[in-house]
């Protein structure tokens, strides 16, 4: 669609867009956030440093990136998606080739100011290609198979280069985000029928084979995959963060043992407990009360979304803001099954809570693509 | 490229189809995931809660501290004092190498002890405390005190260790202790948690050892708060241990030190017992050790040397080594004999100096023999032809019943490490022990506690309280716990007749009293307290016929470990008898000549309660004596010049 097919005139201008802005998503937002403040002043021992302040400013400077993004016209976002696209990508070329080692894997270029993340900036980017190259694509070519190609080629470049970091769980959200993009936007569903089927048979050949004589893996991948799945296996490595997140979690109850009360997180059982663990001081201390209350939270952010994406008939803005709501429902559901002891630990933060930089401004210029879409939808007369 | 509004239409559709499927998941996945916390929180929350709680308490023990030991007067034999250390953190030191090389500056370190503490240093959390230098001196840790604002992280430290006072005097009585070795773990079935505290110190021998159950008390703990390294951040509670029973022995410190002055520098035993409770005045071995080097963890040289000395100081030679008795066991075949009837006190046995057995010559010690001879010339004189006669009239059995009967034979359970039973040999003994049959030269060699008896010096010392009292008096050392008596060793009696006990002892009596008496040299001048002894010699080699008829090797030409042993036994006052005591000197020649003046003055001292007046000694012996006690006195003072510097 061209520019010229929007309704320009029904579209507010100026600074009336503000009164246009999808505000309760605003005011969700502003809730999750406050309750990542209130965890980080607790786990800091009741002190604004070293996590509760950067972040605080770092969300004032995502409202400000969000609303700076609302007030451009989502067609300018969308012509710009392949560019920014193909610049996270080069970005992520470098972070292979100069990055900084951290926790293990290569993951961020430090610019000074910040340590830019590339791959969390490839999951917008590689969002907004996708829907604007489902924008692009005539209705009749959707389910050709070449055509689901170039997609499948766009998911899977950003996933090997993220995979090599390595860093499976931002792997894992790619293809699953970028596979949900492809579901909405009207790919037959037997492709996605025959690429489940395949996965489920893969992974049975895989079990099926151990111990005979056609064994696909060697033993020890075997073993690697059993602590995966099963870390109480293995309690004092991998199996500890999980035993000692489920204790924490436990341990709270139905109100919590109060605000900084928290023995599991004072006295530093639980590790990485400002970033990935964070859902597990705010379980411990405010209890399941507190913990549904955010879960209740992050459910109306993906209802407000797709409000907004079924209230526009824009295909790229509805693929679009969909994509970023799967991707923030991957964020907070893979995380809270891992310290829920459902999934196996993978490096998930929890979405504006958890301390980090990259994800947090990423995440809110990504909702400034929600606003804008929001703000500039085509209005029926 | 235009767009088919209609295709569009269908797309529109399309999506905001799957979209709600889509959404309708991710509500169906966060309900799910709200489900399964509201199973850990409000399901197993109590299951949770509790292991939050064990993960953050931790129970510290806290060790007793270890009961005292005094000597019957009060005076303190093992105490707890309190030993100074300097500790390092690591985490405030900063640089550990410049600090420890300030403290170096400072005070002495041991090298040996630097290296272990630096090598923990890298080991341990950085917030747990390591030991630098133990046992540090006051002049030397006040050093480090006041110069502590200058060494980050070092702080001394008070503790307790254990400390014996009297030293050497009592280090086989009292024992030492020492930290827990594996295996000590070993042999104890259900080992007390506080046996793994590092550093903990249990009796090693001893009444330490012994009655290590009664000395540890009871641990008390303090729960605290710590965080996933450990590291303790606050006390919850604390409940004080028991501290272990102080326990009083029957000992008498002054007397038992005088006991090691007096037989300083010989392989010696001396054995004090009431004979009216039985309570142990002295209980001595000598040479000795100073069972404060134990403690502290003795020098791998220094235990050398113990093991390697032939007076051998690390055995407690009055309890658990055994000796022959020679004739101090002539009581024990004189009395089975009256007893038994086989013999009166005015039968005469005559004595040519041997008496021919089974075709073999038994020898008397005189070679002239001692002609007619009664009981209290048999005593007195200590005719061993006397014995072997009566002996082969009465026979072995009710020999070693009446040797029994006074404590020969009988392991006596006193607090002390490897007590011995001693032998009274019978047939049935001899049988199964060496399958052979008693020979009838055997009873021969018996009569005069010669061949199979042993007897140790404790039991010489109980059997000779037994033959003063008539009653069976038993060894107690362990006189109160915890301030209640415990039951002494009075005894009842022996079901002895009293007229043939009389003549016995009249018979030592005359030991020490008559002037053809064995011991006559070492009398009691003062009427008073007029002791009754025996003298006796153990031969620790066989004299061959060749030998004798070549004339016997006297004992000062043969090495010392081939030279006879000396023993004797006596009470006193005669009268009334209030002290036994057994003294033997290993090696030591003739029994008159080596153990009985020793003896004597041991009972003496034990009489007086202190350094006997030279009135009670013969005129003769006077000037001897004099000197001697000279001597202990400058012993006696240097020790205690000792002990007051450590108090």
């Amino acid at each position: 669609m061209s520019y010229l097919e929007y309704r320009v005139q029904s579209v507010p201008t100026g600074w009336r867009k503000i009164l246009h802005l999808n505000w309760p998503l605003v005011v969700l937002l502003m809730g999750v956030a406050a309750f990542g403040f209130l965890m980080l002043y607790s786990v800091a021992g009741g002190s604004f440093r070293p996590w509760a302040e950067p972040q605080i400013k770092r969300f004032v400077l995502g409202l400000f990136v969000m609303f700076s993004i609302a007030m451009v016209p989502i067609w300018f976002w969308r012509n710009v998606s392949a560019v920014a696209y193909l610049g996270s990508l080069a970005l992520l070329v470098a972070v292979e080739l100069f990055g900084s080692v951290g926790m293990g894997a290569q993951r961020w270029i430090d610019l000074g100011f910040l340590r830019l993340q590339p791959s969390e900036l490839t999951k917008i980017t590689m969002v907004m290609m996708l829907a604007a190259y489902y924008d692009w694509l005539p209705a009749e070519r959707i389910s050709r198979p070449l055509w689901v190609l170039v997609p499948l080629v766009i998911i899977l470049l950003p996933t090997y280069l993220v995979l090599r970091q390595p860093d499976l769980g931002t792997a894992i959200l790619l293809m699953t985000a970028g596979g949900g993009v492809m579901f909405l936007a009207g790919v037959h569903w037997g492709y996605f029928a025959a690429v489940i089927a395949a996965v489920v048979g893969l992974v049975a050949a895989v079990f099926e084979s151990r111990g005979t004589s056609w064994q696909l893996l060697k033993d020890y991948q075997y073993r690697r995959i059993d602590t995966f799945l099963d870390p109480s296996s293995d309690p004092l490595g991998a199996g500890y963060h999980i035993t000692q997140s489920k204790i924490a979690l436990g341990s709270g109850g139905w109100a919590g043992r109060g605000f900084m009360q928290g023995t599991q997180t004072r006295l530093n059982f639980l590790p990485e407990k400002h970033t990935d663990f964070i859902f597990t001081t705010l379980a411990e201390e405010f209890g399941f009360v507190g913990g549904a209350s955010l879960l209740a939270l992050y459910t109306l952010i993906i209802i407000a979304c797709i409000v907004t994406a079924l209230g526009t008939r824009d295909r790229f803005s509805s693929l679009n803001t969909l994509g970023i709501a799967i991707t923030f429902f991957l964020f907070f559901g893979v995380n809270m099954s891992m310290v829920m002891g459902l999934a196996p630990v993978v490096g998930v933060p929890l979405p504006l809570v958890s301390y980090g930089g990259s994800a947090m401004l990423v995440l809110m210029a990504a909702f400034g693509l929600v606003q804008s879409a929001h703000v500039h939808r085509p209005r029926q007369k | 490229m235009k767009r088919n509004p209609k295709e569009l239409d269908a797309l529109y559709r399309r999506t905001g189809r799957r979209a709600l499927l889509v959404g309708g998941l991710q509500l169906a996945f966060a309900g799910g995931l709200a489900l399964r916390m509201r199973y850990l929180q409000v399901e197993e929350a109590d299951k949770y809660r509790l292991l939050a709680e064990e993960n953050r308490i931790n129970i510290r023990l806290l060790p007793p501290a270890r009961g005292r030991i005094f000597d019957r007067n009060g005076t303190i034999l093992a105490e707890n004092t309190p030993s100074y250390r300097v500790v390092i953190v690591r985490e405030d030191a900063g640089d550990v190498a410049q600090v420890v090389a300030d403290l170096g500056r400072l005070i002495e370190l041991d090298p040996q002890e630097l290296e272990d503490a630096l090598e923990e240093l890298e080991r341990s959390a950085p917030f747990l405390p390591v030991t630098l230098a133990d046992r540090v001196s006051w002049k030397d840790i006040s050093r480090v005190a006041v110069n502590a604002p200058a060494l980050p992280g070092i702080t001394p430290q008070v503790g307790l260790t254990r400390h014996y006072p009297r030293g050497a005097s009592f280090a086989h009585v009292v024992g030492y202790v020492g930290p827990v070795s594996d295996y000590d773990l070993s042999r104890i079935e259900d080992p007390d948690p506080l046996l793994r505290i590092p550093r903990f110190q249990i009796g090693k021998t001893g009444v330490e050892a012994k009655r290590e159950s009664l000395l540890r008390g009871k641990a008390g703990a303090r729960r605290v708060e710590v965080n996933a390294a450990g590291r303790i951040m606050r006390e919850l509670d604390r409940r004080e241990g028991e501290p272990g029973a102080d326990l009083q022995l029957t000992v008498d410190a002054d007397l038992q030190e005088y006991v090691h002055a007096r037989l300083q520098g010989q392989s010696a035993a001396a054995v004090v017992i009431d004979c009216e409770n039985g309570d142990l005045r002295a209980i001595a071995s000598t040479p000795s050790f100073d069972p404060n080097l134990f403690v502290r963890g003795i020098s791998v040289a220094d235990y050398r040397a113990l093991l390697e000395d032939p007076y051998r100081p690390l055995a407690a030679k009055a309890v658990q080594d055994t000796y022959p008795p020679g004739s101090t066991f002539k009581m024990v075949t004189a009395l089975a004999a009256l007893e038994n009837a086989a013999t009166t006190p005015e039968d005469t046995v005559y004595c040519p100096g041997f008496l021919e057995v089974a075709n073999r010559r038994f020898h008397c010690w005189k070679r002239g023999g001692h002609g007619h001879t009664d009981l209290l010339k048999s005593l007195e004189q200590s005719c061993d032809v006397y014995y072997y006669d009566v002996a082969l009239r009465v026979g072995i059995d009710r020999i070693a019943e009446m040797a029994r009967k006074l404590g020969l034979g009988e392991r006596f359970d006193l607090p002390m490490s490897a007590v011995s039973g001693g032998l009274a040999p019978t047939r049935e003994w001899k049988a199964e022990r060496y399958g052979k049959d008693w020979l009838i030269g055997d009873t021969a060699n018996s009569a005069i506690g010669q061949g199979y008896v042993l007897a140790s010096p404790l039991q010489l010392a109980v059997m000779t309280a037994r033959i003063a009292t008539g009653r069976s008096v038993t060894p107690r050392l362990i006189r109160s716990i915890n301030g209640v008596e415990q039951p002494t060793g009075t005894g009842v009696s022996l079901g002895l007749n009293e007229n043939n006990l009389r003549q016995v002892r009249r018979g030592m009596f005359a030991v020490s009293n008559n002037r053809r008496g064995t011991a006559f040299r070492s009398r009691i001048a003062e009427k008073e307290l007029r002791m009754a002894g025996k003298t006796g010699t153990s031969q620790v080699r066989n004299i061959t016929a060749a030998e004798r008829a070549a004339g016997v090797t006297r004992n000062e030409d043969l090495p010392w470990e081939r030279r006879d042993h000396a023993l004797f036994v006596c009470f006193a006052p005669f009268d009334a008898p209030k002290y036994a005591v057994a003294v033997v000197v290993e090696h030591g020649g003739g029994g008159s000549r080596a153990a009985a003046p020793p003896a004597r003055d041991i009972v003496l001292y034990a009489l007086y309660d202190g350094m006997p007046p030279l009135e009670a000694y013969p005129e003769a012996e006077r000037s001897r004596v004099k000197a001697q006690q000279e001597r202990i006195r400058r012993e006696q003072r240097r020790r205690a010049t000792v002990r007051g510097d450590r108090a």
